[in-house]
């Protein structure tokens, strides 16, 4: 299946929440907007004055059918735009947006699954778990998410309840004491899954690549998105 | 196009300071060298390594590590642009020149594009025009150190003039064609030449 790609429009931000200190979701009305598949995402630009501008990337968080179109950003200490966008976007603004985008880390809810995701990687991942409640094929999406803290999560109030496991480094979370996913936890999720879905930071992807590989998980069948520096 | 309000842009400084060597959309990313790969990254090593160059050629060729360290080294000094907006300056890479390889396996007359190979099964389309001419090279050192797997070692393909996706890591063959035909990304939304001086990033522009 050919993921659908869009030209750039105008969003207007229909509703914000600052969900901590460094995260914001935003939510946009889309002009003419293209269903996008879970996975994919838009990029975001911003105009000065003068013309200048600057544009970055964010993954999609909202289901197809969702009237609005969901990105949560995580504030970085340099992000010239994720700074603008947690102290200066208020509801009303308009934004240039271009998307969806990427064709490659998508899932259509016809594949069984399995999501490993990372810190802010989560974002793309809770869009296929929308997408997978809607369609009723819940059942097809195993989904592991790892964090340092539970609030430091985004997305940490749909995530507990419907993960199959959260992986704290920093807390111990019930009887799991913290630690990253060990490949024992993730021996049977990997069982019967098409296809593996990794998403995080470099060093997470990284490592989560390699956990996958020794619960079973075959390389050929993972797909990876990845964001950050590394030196 | 409208502005956005309250928006002055706090990294006009990268602009400033590297004046008409940052493409438009870009951003200096200084010492940082982000990695993007969509596939998990191969155990690659240089015993095992090799380069083809097949397709509409004279003469089907092949390098291994050895062989290609035996042919004229090359090197480029300059800047390179990632699509998803990041830009470094003044790397050093050393390998060597495509236009070496095509030499050697001497294109037909009706080759006019090629699809570059990874051994992790990653393609890339580029006009044929744009690996000739001093503009692409196959490299496997950077900054004075063996090419990092994560970045695409022992070997990758370097096309500094386009956006780096077409600068295929861990290449493994070139095939010459007389059509054109989209690679992994361009398949997938991206743009089949990728010039960052046009922001020829996404099917569709200009």
């Amino acid at each position: 299946m050919s993921a659908p790609t869009g030209a750039w429009t105008t969003g207007r931000l229909a509703e914000v929440t600052r969900d901590s200190e460094r995260l914001v979701r935003l939510r946009f009305e889309v002009a003419d907007r293209i269903d996008h598949l879970p996975g994919q995402h838009y990029v975001l630009r911003l105009r000065a004055e003068d013309g200048y501008t600057a544009q970055r990337s964010y993954s999609i968080a909202s289901d197809p059918a969702d009237p609005l179109l969901e990105l949560m950003i995580e504030c970085l200490p340099d992000g010239e735009v994720s700074s603008f966008m947690h102290a200066e976007a208020r509801v009303g603004d308009e934004f240039e947006l271009r998307g969806p985008i990427g064709g490659w880390f998508t899932w259509a809810g016809d594949v069984p699954a399995l999501c490993l995701a990372g810190g802010s990687g989560v974002v793309p991942i809770v869009s296929m778990m929308r997408h997978a409640r809607r369609l009723g094929v819940e059942h097809l999406l195993r989904v592991v998410v790892v964090g340092r803290t539970l609030p430091e999560l985004p997305y940490e109030d749909e995530l507990v309840g419907r993960a199959d496991l959260i992986a704290l480094t920093r807390e111990n979370l019930g009887s799991r004491v913290a630690a990253p996913p060990y490949p024992d936890e993730l021996v049977d999720l990997v069982d019967g899954v098409d296809r593996a879905y990794v998403c995080g930071s470099v060093g997470f992807a990284s490592f989560a690549q390699r956990v996958l590989g020794e619960a079973g998980m075959r390389a050929d069948a993972v797909r990876v998105e990845q964001f950050g520096a590394t030196s | 196009m409208a502005f956005t309000r309250g928006f002055t842009g706090k990294r006009r400084g990268d602009r400033a300071a590297r004046g008409d060597r940052l493409p438009p959309g870009q951003y200096d990313t200084g010492t940082d060298w982000p990695t993007l790969t969509a596939e998990a990254t191969p155990r690659a090593t240089p015993e095992g390594w090799s380069i083809t160059v097949d397709g509409l050629v004279e003469e089907e060729r092949a390098w291994d590590w050895r062989e290609a360290h035996a042919l004229p080294g090359s090197t480029y000094a300059g800047d390179i642009h990632c699509v998803t907006t990041w830009s470094k300056f003044d790397m050093r890479f050393t390998g060597v020149s495509v236009d070496t390889l095509l030499d050697a396996a001497r294109p037909r007359p009706e080759a006019a594009y090629v699809m570059a190979h990874s051994s992790s099964g990653y393609t890339t389309n580029l006009p044929l025009d744009d690996l000739r001419g001093g503009k692409a090279w196959i490299v496997w050192e950077v900054d004075g150190k063996p090419l990092s797997v994560p970045h695409g070692g022992p070997v990758r393909l370097l096309v500094p003039h386009l956006y780096f996706w077409k600068s295929a890591k861990w290449i493994s063959r070139l095939e010459l064609m007389g059509r054109d035909r989209p690679g992994f990304w361009e398949a997938n939304g991206y743009h089949d030449r990728g010039d960052p001086w046009l922001e020829q990033r996404y099917q569709g522009d200009p």
